[in-house]
């Protein structure tokens, strides 16, 4: 078998649903392939869906930032070499192994059950109203990300979590900048500083003013030190609003580019969990990755991952793969069994807030259409800014209108 | 067929329970899985094949 090496990853995406089509080419070619590290290290490039799953199921892969190499000078080229630096912060439970990561997450796992998410339905679909009144008052036009993608899954995560909305300014940009790949370590560190700064106080609040919120639930367990709770607080608000607001965003620039898909989401409504299914597989939004260190030797798929080598798990590229997709897995179709994909991660790391994210989806893009069903894009596709600068992709804006 | 679950690997992701709410449910406390029927009839054998393939923690054994 001969090894396909990449000297560095492909990340510039022709077309603004696919992945890369270098990373597809290679997937054709081997799905599991060698890939370059800043620091020279040979390390592993994952693309097929099988093999990204056994990988991020296994427990002999470590998401300790400190056991990894780092990716690409593009955007880590400034990153201290001393992995001591890259230490994570305690509470910051997906940057951790167990028995901490176990310990933590299930602080909040019962937090986040399929029946505690149902029971919000109601509320999250007043949430959703409210915004699109606020849109339709906008005279036919606006910017649907700014209007109702982002404010939609901020609004819930900062209900849920006891923090007061009109204080977003004091987390959004910072959470733009830890999502931007081009920060500098130095712009990251202190925009993390700043939310952390106040996460403090967040935690002060709630001690002395307990409320009916999550983060007044976890303290009153007693279970996790102030540090901690007030990083698995930062962890749940980050997590919470970019990632939903941008498959809200993304998700719905793809359907009105599919009007054939469109039309089957606006016939029949109860299609709306696999539409959400389907969406997710289609555009997986973590941008590339994420990356595992093994360690101890592991074979995976007939190669040898030996203790030490960092490997990126390609989600986009295995959400692709048709050994997994029958059919054409680089079509949308809104009626193809979609579970399965891995666009919340798979292993013990799998998205905690997937049942909230899913419920937010199936409602935002159910009311958004019922709303407004002769909504359309306001400018040419081209024109719609991608968020190929960040590790969350999606768009940046996207102009639409309707008949007002 | 028969149904197991391992509560010391579940993560609590709730796939279970979103894939056949009648074969599975979370505790209240930690999310953790909890079997509803451990030999499911006849109408749920496809769906708890699917909830064991689908278990990101391999919590879910089906023999
Ligand atoms: C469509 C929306 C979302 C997507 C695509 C998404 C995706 C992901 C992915 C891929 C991971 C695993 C990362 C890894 O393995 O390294 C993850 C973890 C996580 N997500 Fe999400 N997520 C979404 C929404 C949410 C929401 C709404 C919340 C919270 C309220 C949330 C909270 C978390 C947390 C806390 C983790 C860390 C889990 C752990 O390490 O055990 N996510 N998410
Ligand atoms: S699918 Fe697996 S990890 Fe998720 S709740 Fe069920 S048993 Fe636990």
């Amino acid at each position: 078998m001969t090894e396909v090496i990449s000297e560095e990853l492909p990340i510039t995406r022709q077309k603004p649903f696919d992945p890369p089509a270098e990373v597809t080419e290679i997937r054709e070619k081997a799905r599991i392939s060698r890939l370059r590290f800043t620091d020279g290290h040979l390390g592993w490039l994952v693309t097929g869906h099988h093999q990204v799953r056994e990988v991020l199921g296994s427990p002999k892969f470590s998401n300790d930032p400190r056991k990894h190499h780092l990716l690409d000078k593009r955007f880590q080229g400034d990153v201290p070499d001393d992995p001591e630096a890259r230490k994570p912060q305690p509470g910051l439970f997906l940057s951790q192994d167990p028995p901490d990561h176990t310990r933590l997450r299930k602080m909040l796992q019962g937090q986040f059950t399929v029946r505690r998410m149902n029971q919000l339905s109601e509320w999250i679909g007043t949430i959703v109203d409210d915004q699109l009144k606020h849109v339709r008052s906008l005279n036919g036009k606006a910017d649907l990300v700014t209007e109702f993608a982002l404010p939609v899954p901020s609004l819930v995560i900062c209900a849920l979590l006891g923090v007061d909305y009109d204080e977003r300014h004091r987390f959004q940009e910072d959470t733009a900048t830890l999502l931007r790949l081009g920060s500098s370590f130095e712009e990251v560190r202190a925009a993390l500083e700043r939310i952390q700064g106040f996460m403090r106080e967040l935690i002060t609040r709630k001690k002395a003013n307990p409320g009916d919120d999550m983060i007044s639930d976890l303290l009153a367990t007693g279970e996790p030190t102030d540090e901690e709770a007030s990083n698995m607080a930062m962890l749940l608000l980050l997590a919470g609003h970019e990632t939903t607001a941008n498959m809200l965003g993304l998700g719905t620039f793809t359907l009105l580019r599919h009007p054939d898909q469109l039309k089957i989401l606006k016939d029949e409504p109860e299609s709306i969990d696999n539409a959400v299914e389907e969406l997710m597989r289609y555009l997986s939004i973590v941008h590339f990755g994420p990356v595992r260190t093994a360690v101890e030797d592991v074979e995976i798929d007939g190669h040898l991952i030996k203790a030490g080598d960092t490997v990126l798990l390609h989600l986009p590229a295995a959400n692709r793969d048709p050994d997994k997709f029958a059919g054409d897995p680089d079509e949308l179709d809104l009626r193809r069994p979609a579970s399965g994909h891995v666009a919340f991660g798979h292993g013990i790391h799998q998205c905690l807030g997937q049942q909230l994210a899913r419920i937010e989806m199936r409602i935002g893009f159910s009311k958004l259409f019922q709303e407004f069903p002769d909504l359309r894009l306001d400018v040419a596709p081209e024109e719609v800014p991608l968020r190929a600068d960040m590790g969350i992709y999606g768009v940046h804006s996207l102009p639409v209108a309707w008949s007002a | 067929m028969r149904i197991s679950v391992d509560q010391s690997k579940c993560c609590g992701s709730g796939m279970c329970v979103l894939t056949d709410p009648d074969l599975f449910d979370q505790s209240e406390e930690d999310g953790t899985v909890v079997l509803l029927q451990e030999h499911p009839d006849a109408a749920h054998e496809a769906t708890a094949k699917e909830a064991a393939s689908l278990c990101p923690a391999s919590a879910i054994t089906i023999s």
